[in-house]
C-alpha cells in the first residue's frame, strides 16, 4: 500500500529510518499525496468529524477513568464528585457525555450521506459493511458508558437491553445470567460494562484502521458518483481536504461546545441523576435520543421474539444494502425517484425516533393516555407504521427501484461535471 | 501441503490434520474459563435463601422484598381477586403453564399451581416482567376486581403496556409468561422460606 507517492528521504535520518521502518512513506502515500476526488462536498467531511470525536472520547474518558469508581456502592457518588470536586471534572464528564451524542449526529449524517451517494455499492460493499460494524460496536460502546454513572435510567436501561437476550428461545435465560454475572443487573455487572466500556473504543480505532484501508484501495466515492478517470480528476488530500476538513471540524466543535457550555444536560434524562434503585422502576422508561428508533421497532411488535428480531434486523439489514440496491447508477442525483424516496426514508427514521420517545399508549406527542382497546394515533401505532415504511424501503422498494427507474444522463467524468458547473468569473457581456 | 503431489492420502497428511486437531480442542479447552468466568460466582450463589414473616400483610396488602437483586411481590389476595383468578378459563390465558418452580414444568396455570399449600390468600411471585424485566404496578390495568372506582389485584407493566391478571398471570401486551412463582415453603403458618 506504498500508493501513489515517489517518496524520497531527504535527511541522513530519513534514510537510515526509510530502510528500516517505511512508515513516512506511507504517510505522504495514504494521508499527504492521496488522490481525492476534486468535487467532494461537505457531506465528505464527516468521516474526519468522526475521527475526531473518536479521539476526543478517548481522551475524556481515559482521565474519567482516573476518578470513577464501578461499584454499585460508589458510582454514582463518584460521578458527582467528579462534577463537584475533581478540576474541571464537570468539563470533562459533560465533553464526554455530549461527545457521545455529537459522535452519533456525525456517524448518522455519514450513513445517510453514504445511501444518498450510493458510497455502498460496488467496489466499496466490504468499506460500507465495515462501516455498519463500526456502528454496531459504537451502539455497544455508549450503552455500556450509560450504565456507569448508575442513575435510575443506567440501571433500568441496562435491564431491559440486557433482557433483549432473553428472548433468545431455549438459552435466553442462561445467557442472560451470564451476562449479568447474578441474577440481575448488579455490581459484577457494573464491573464487566466498565472493562468493556473501556475497551471497546480502541477496538473502534482498529476497525477505524480497516475501514481506511478499505476506502483507500478504490479511493474515495464523490457526488456524481462517476469514477475517477485520471490526474485531472483529482486533486491530492493536502493540503486540499485537510483544510477543508479541518474548517468543519471547527465548526462542529462549535456546536458541540454549544451543547457542553450552554445545555449539557438537554440531550440527557433528567431522572439519571437519581441513583439506580433496584426496587423501582421510572415510570417512563426511554434510551438516549440516538437508539430511539429502534426502541420504537421494538416497541411495534407485540411479540417479543419478534420484537427482537425486527430491532436487530432493522440494523443488520445494513449489511445486505449493497445487494438490495439493483441500481448500477450510485449518485442519488441521478435517480430522480429514488432522490425522493431517500428523502421520505429520513423523514421515517426521525419519525421513528419520536414514535420511540413517549409512552406507547399516549397519543403521538402528547402527554395523554389514549382509551385502550380503541384506534387512535398514539406513539405505538406511529411506531407501527414508520417501522413498516422503513422496513419497506429496503425491500421491496429499493431492488425494484433499479429496475424500474431510468435514470438520467450522467457526466462523462468528473472533471467535466466540475467545469460545466463552473460559473465564469467575469460576467460575459 | 503434500497432497498436491501425492494424490492419496499418507502419514505426513495425518500427523497434520491430528496436531491441528488437537490444538483446536485445546484452544476451545482454554477458552471455557474465560467464558465461565463471567457466570454467577460463588458467593452470588450463596445469598440463597430468605425468610419472611406474612402475618403483618393485612388483606388486600402487598410488600416486596428484594431477594437475589431482584422484588419479589408478596399480596395477601382478597377473596374476590381470588375468586376473579379462578373464574378465568385457562383457554383464556395467553401462558397456559403455571410457571412456577413449587409445581411440576408446563402444569396448568390454575389459580392454586399458583400459590403453595393450598394457601390461596398468599401470591408469592417475582416483580420482574417477563417480557424486559421491569417491575409490575399493583392494582392497575384492567385485570384486577374494579369496586366503583377501586382497583384491587392485577398488575400493569409501566415500560411497554403488559398486563397481569390477580394471579399474576400475563392476559395482554408483549411480555411472554405469567410473573414467575419462585421455589418457596411455608415453615409455620404464617411464616415462608424463599429460595
Ligand atoms: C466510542 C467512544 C465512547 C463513547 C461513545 C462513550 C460513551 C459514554 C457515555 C454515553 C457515558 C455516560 C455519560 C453520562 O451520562 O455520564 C460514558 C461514561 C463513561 N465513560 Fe465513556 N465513551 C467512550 C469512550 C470511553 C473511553 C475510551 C473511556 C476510557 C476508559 C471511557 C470512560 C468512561 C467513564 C469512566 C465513564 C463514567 C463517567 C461518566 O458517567 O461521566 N469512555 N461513556
Ligand atoms: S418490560 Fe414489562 S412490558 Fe416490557
Amino acid at each position: 500500500m506504498s500508493g501513489p507517492s515517489n517518496y524520497q528521504p531527504k535527511s541522513a535520518f530519513g534514510k537510515w529510518m526509510h530502510e528500516r521502518l517505511p512508515i513516512m512513506e506511507l504517510v505522504q502515500g495514504q494521508a499527504l499525496d492521496f488522490p481525492t476526488p476534486k468535487n467532494l462536498n461537505y457531506w465528505w467531511t464527516f468521516g474526519g468529524i468522526l475521527a475526531v470525536m473518536l479521539v476526543a472520547q478517548l481522551v475524556t474518558g481515559i482521565v474519567l477513568a482516573m476518578h470513577y469508581t464501578a461499584h454499585v456502592d460508589m458510582a454514582f457518588d463518584s460521578v458527582e464528585h467528579i462534577m463537584r470536586d475533581v478540576n474541571y471534572g464537570w468539563l470533562l464528564r459533560y465533553l464526554h457525555s455530549n461527545g457521545a451524542s455529537m459522535f452519533f449526529i456525525a456517524v448518522y449524517v455519514h450513513i445517510f450521506r453514504g445511501m444518498y451517494y450510493g458510497s455502498y455499492k460496488a467496489p466499496r460493499e466490504v468499506l460500507w459493511m465495515i462501516g455498519v460494524l463500526i456502528y454496531l460496536v459504537m451502539m455497544a460502546t455508549a450503552f455500556m458508558g450509560y450504565v456507569l454513572p448508575w442513575g435510575q435510567m443506567s440501571f433500568w436501561g441496562a435491564k431491559v437491553i440486557t433482557n433483549l437476550f432473553s428472548a433468545i428461545p431455549f438459552v435466553g435465560e442462561s445467557v442472560t445470567t451470564w451476562l449479568w454475572g447474578g441474577y440481575s443487573v448488579d455490581n459484577p455487572t457494573l464491573n464487566r460494562f466498565f472493562s468493556l466500556h473501556y475497551l471497546l473504543p480502541f477496538v473502534l480505532a482498529g476497525l477505524v484502521g480497516l475501514h481506511i484501508w478499505a476506502l483507500h484501495v478504490p479511493g474515495n466515492n464523490n457526488p456524481t458518483g462517476v469514477n475517477v478517470r485520471g490526474s485531472q480528476d483529482t486533486v491530492p488530500f493536502h493540503p486540499y481536504y485537510t483544510m477543508k476538513d479541518g474548517f468543519a471540524i471547527v465548526v462542529f466543535m462549535l456546536l458541540y461546545s454549544a451543547f457542553t457550555f450552554f445545555g449539557p444536560n438537554y440531550l440527557g434524562d433528567a431522572i439519571n441523576y437519581l441513583p439506580a434503585n433496584p426496587l423501582s422502576t421510572p415510570s417512563h422508561i426511554v434510551p438516549e435520543w440516538y437508539y430511539l428508533p429502534f426502541y420504537a421497532i421494538l416497541r411495534a411488535i407485540p411479540n417479543k421474539l419478534i420484537g427482537v428480531i425486527a430491532m436487530f434486523g432493522s440494523i443488520l439489514i445494513l449489511f445486505a444494502l449493497p445487494w438490495l440496491d439493483t441500481s448500477r447508477v450510485r449518485s442519488g442525483t441521478y435517480r430522480p425517484i429514488f432522490k425522493q424516496i431517500f428523502w421520505i426514508f429520513v423523514v421515517v427514521c426521525i419519525t421513528l425516533g419520536f414514535a420511540g420517545s413517549g409512552p406507547p399508549d399516549n397519543y403521538f406527542l402528547s402527554h395523554e393516555a389514549a382509551p385502550p382497546d380503541e384506534w387512535h394515533l398514539t406513539y405505538k401505532l406511529v411506531g407501527q407504521i414508520a417501522a413498516v415504511c422503513y422496513f419497506a424501503f429496503f425491500f421491496p422498494i429499493l431492488p425494484l427501484l433499479g429496475l424500474l427507474e431510468s435514470p438520467k444522463p450522467l457526466p462523462p467524468s468528473i472533471s467535466d461535471d466540475v467545469l460545466a458547473k463552473k460559473k465564469p468569473l467575469v460576467p460575459a457581456e | 501441503m503434500s497432497t498436491a503431489v501425492h494424490a492419496d492420502v499418507n502419514r505426513r497428511d495425518f500427523l497434520f490434520i491430528a496436531t491441528g486437531a488437537v490444538g483446536a480442542v485445546g484452544a476451545a479447552l482454554t477458552a471455557w474459563p474465560f467464558i465461565s468466568q463471567m457466570n454467577p460466582d460463588a458467593s452470588v450463589l450463596a445469598m440463597a435463601a430468605i425468610e419472611v414473616d406474612l402475618a403483618p400483610i393485612a388483606e388486600g396488602q402487598e410488600i416486596t422484598i428484594k431477594w437475589r437483586g431482584n422484588p419479589v411481590f408478596i399480596r395477601h389476595r382478597t377473596a374476590k381477586e381470588i375468586e376473579l383468578a379462578k373464574s378465568v378459563k385457562l383457554e383464556d390465558l395467553k401462558d397456559p403453564t403455571a410457571r412456577s418452580a413449587n409445581v411440576k414444568d408446563g402444569d396448568p396455570a390454575t389459580d392454586e399451581n399458583r400459590v403453595v399449600g393450598g394457601k390461596e390468600g398468599f401470591l408469592v411471585m417475582m416483580g420482574v416482567c417477563t417480557h424486559l424485566g421491569c417491575i409490575p404496578i399493583g392494582n392497575e390495568g384492567d385485570y384486577g376486581v374494579v369496586e366503583g372506582n377501586v382497583k384491587s389485584g392485577g398488575w400493569y407493566c409501566p415500560c411497554h403496556g403488559s398486563q397481569y391478571d390477580t394471579a399474576g398471570r400475563i392476559r395482554k401486551g408483549p411480555a411472554p409468561e405469567n410473573l414467575f412463582v419462585p421455589k418457596y415453603e411455608y415453615l409455620s403458618d404464617t411464616k415462608i422460606r424463599i429460595g
